[in-house]
């Protein structure tokens, strides 16, 4: 068990280094704080509420998950399987879980990093006016929950080929599935013809759904249970994935 | 246990390819095995499957007495590999990434140091410890990667082409450095380089089609030459025809073929009938019947010549199937 947790942490610690050893790091925090500023002031209109909240500001979280998160997570085993370094790393004395687990963590506090980065937002909050700052606290916790959603989905698709732009589109489709099953437009195309416990299925896969229930402040078992069984669930498949595709 | 890698009826297919078919094998420590074929022969899918990479279709593979189907993290542990390529992570430095390796490979403290440090004087890379991998010329590509092969000490050091794309210099010292360590461990090494085997290993197996087709010392393989103790000599032209009914008259002399050299001498090339040396007998032979000879040189036969034949004669059989 000990080694299993020492491995996990030294895969997870080069795979961290790597997002700083090339400009990519720099880019996608740049991005990405600009794109949550600029949807909470402009398209979420954060003053013109006149709420001391950040409503506006996490209303878009998902949106913007949607494609960034893809972009950290295409490039996790699809770039090994590329270069041809994962057979380097599946000879060494480590397991696939400990690998997968060890790389996902690595993205995974990537994007808590960038998320601990908008900071500024709390605080302007609460210079402005008297915020829950337990809601907010809820928030960035479901935020960072499903970004690790997304992440393990991305992950997933990263060890299904070596092409990190395909890994990039075929995530975001998914993930984009994920977020709007719930929604009219995706459920009306399974009115009619499916049986209602396929419906109620689907519309519980939605991240919206879940996602929205965290940022009312309220950090239900189930949201919790619901994003946790799912990064659960596609580590697995990225486990079986990476042990049939290593070689090919 | 001597035995450090045993191999029995080794297979694996991909799909309707049978890319390895039932290998057997041991390689003891202390060995230098050449792991010799032409390109697509299966010898790095067998080293895949030694080193748990790749799942074996059918057989086992035993490293220190170890299964890869049951412990393959165990089988790791034992096992230095340089896979074919050399693939590193280009955006580390050597330094970041022969400390990522020895992490892993769970050395920690003053150990951890004092390993890479004597690696890195090995391999000589010291030069070069702060530059990102992918910036590094071929040759210090592929000394890093030995480097991350080696760092643990391993008992059992499986290298996928460890010197292609070297130049003759660093040829030798990576030759150099696999005998230095060969004494305490068991060293596979693919290649398609003859000279190599001749010059490093003590052990030659030859695959074609995923399955062996000779096994033995290179000298082993050197006596399925032809041309194995052959001889050479150069004559007066003169003295040419004297000297080839001498020559049938020896039995020890299978065949004498001659032509003329450029400097207007006559060579004669004759091989031995049993494969044993005859040199001895021919010459005395010039000897007594008081024969001028210009040079003489006997033949050890050429690795690649028998290494075509063997698998040349594996290619046409495949033909007539």
């Amino acid at each position: 068990m000990n080694s299993f947790g020492r491995n996990i942490r030294i895969i997870a610690r080069r795979e961290f280094a790597g997002y700083f050893a090339t400009p990519l790091a720099l880019v996608f925090i740049v991005i990405f704080l600009a794109l949550t500023g600029a949807f909470a002031f402009y398209v979420g209109g954060f003053f013109t509420r006149g709420n001391a909240d950040l409503t506006a500001f996490f209303a878009y979280h998902p949106w913007l998950f949607l494609l960034l998160v893809p972009a950290i997570g295409m490039r996790l085993w699809a770039e090994e399987r590329k270069s041809g370094t994962i057979e380097l790393l599946m000879t060494l004395p480590v397991s696939t879980v400990d690998a997968v687990i060890g790389k996902f963590l690595a993205a995974w506090g990537f994007c808590g990093l960038a998320l601990a980065l908008t900071f500024p937002m709390w605080i302007t909050v609460n210079v402005l006016g008297a915020p829950d700052n337990g809601v907010i606290v809820a928030s960035y916790i479901g935020s960072f929950v499903m970004a690790g959603a997304f992440l393990a989905i991305s992950a997933c698709i990263s060890s299904l080929t070596k092409n990190q732009v395909i890994a990039f589109i075929i995530a975001a489709t998914v993930c984009f599935l994920f977020t709007m099953s719930g929604a009219q437009l995706v459920l009306n195309f399974f009115q009619g013809w499916t049986p209602d416990v396929v419906l109620e299925a689907l519309r519980s896969m939605s991240f919206l759904t879940h996602f929205d229930a965290v940022t009312r402040g309220v950090i239900d078992l189930k949201d919790v249970v619901f994003f946790g069984s799912l990064i659960a669930m596609w580590l697995f498949l990225n486990v079986l994935a990476v042990d049939i595709n290593k070689g090919r | 246990m001597s035995e450090m890698i045993a191999l029995t009826r080794l297979t694996k297919r991909f799909g309707p390819l049978v890319a390895v078919d039932g290998i057997d094998m041991t390689v003891r420590k202390g060995e230098v095995l050449g792991f010799l074929g032409p390109n697509g022969a299966g010898k790095s899918t067998t080293m895949k499957m030694v080193t748990g990479f790749l799942a074996p279709s059918e057989g086992t593979a035993l490293v220190d007495g170890i299964d890869v189907a049951k412990d393959p993290v165990g089988v790791k542990r034992r096992i230095g590999y340089l896979p074919e390529g050399a693939p590193c992570y280009g955006d580390m430095t050597p330094r970041s990434f022969l400390n990522f390796i020895a992490d892993v490979r769970g050395l920690s403290g003053k150990e951890r140091a004092d390993a890479i440090a004597q690696v890195i004087e090995r391999v000589e890379i010291g030069d070069v410890m702060e530059q990102p991998i992918e910036t590094l010329s071929k040759g210090f590509k592929r000394r890093v990667g030995l480097a991350q092969a080696i760092v643990h000490n391993p008992p059992v050091l499986i290298l996928d082409e460890p010197t292609d794309g070297l130049d003759p210099n660093q040829k030798h010292q990576v030759r150099a450095l696999i005998q230095h360590m060969a004494a305490d461990k068991a060293v596979v090494i693919s290649t398609h380089i003859l000279e190599e085997v001749e010059a490093v290993c003590t052990r030659a197996v030859v695959i074609a089609r995923g399955k062996v087709l000779a096994d033995g010392t290179p000298e082993d393989l050197l006596k399925r030459s032809p041309l194995h103790n052959a001889v050479h000599i150069k004559v007066a032209v003169t003295a040419a025809d004297a000297i080839a009914g001498d020559l049938a008259a020896l039995d020890t002399v299978g065949s004498v073929s001659r032509e003329m050299t450029i400097d207007g001498y006559c060579a004669f090339n004759i091989t031995s009938k049993s494969g044993a040396p005859i040199a001895p007998d021919v010459a005395a032979m010039l000897k007594s019947r008081g024969h001028a000879v210009n040079d003489l040189k006997t033949e050890k036969g050429a690795l690649d010549a028998v290494f075509r034949e063997i698998t040349r004669g594996d290619q046409m059989e495949a033909a007539h199937e």
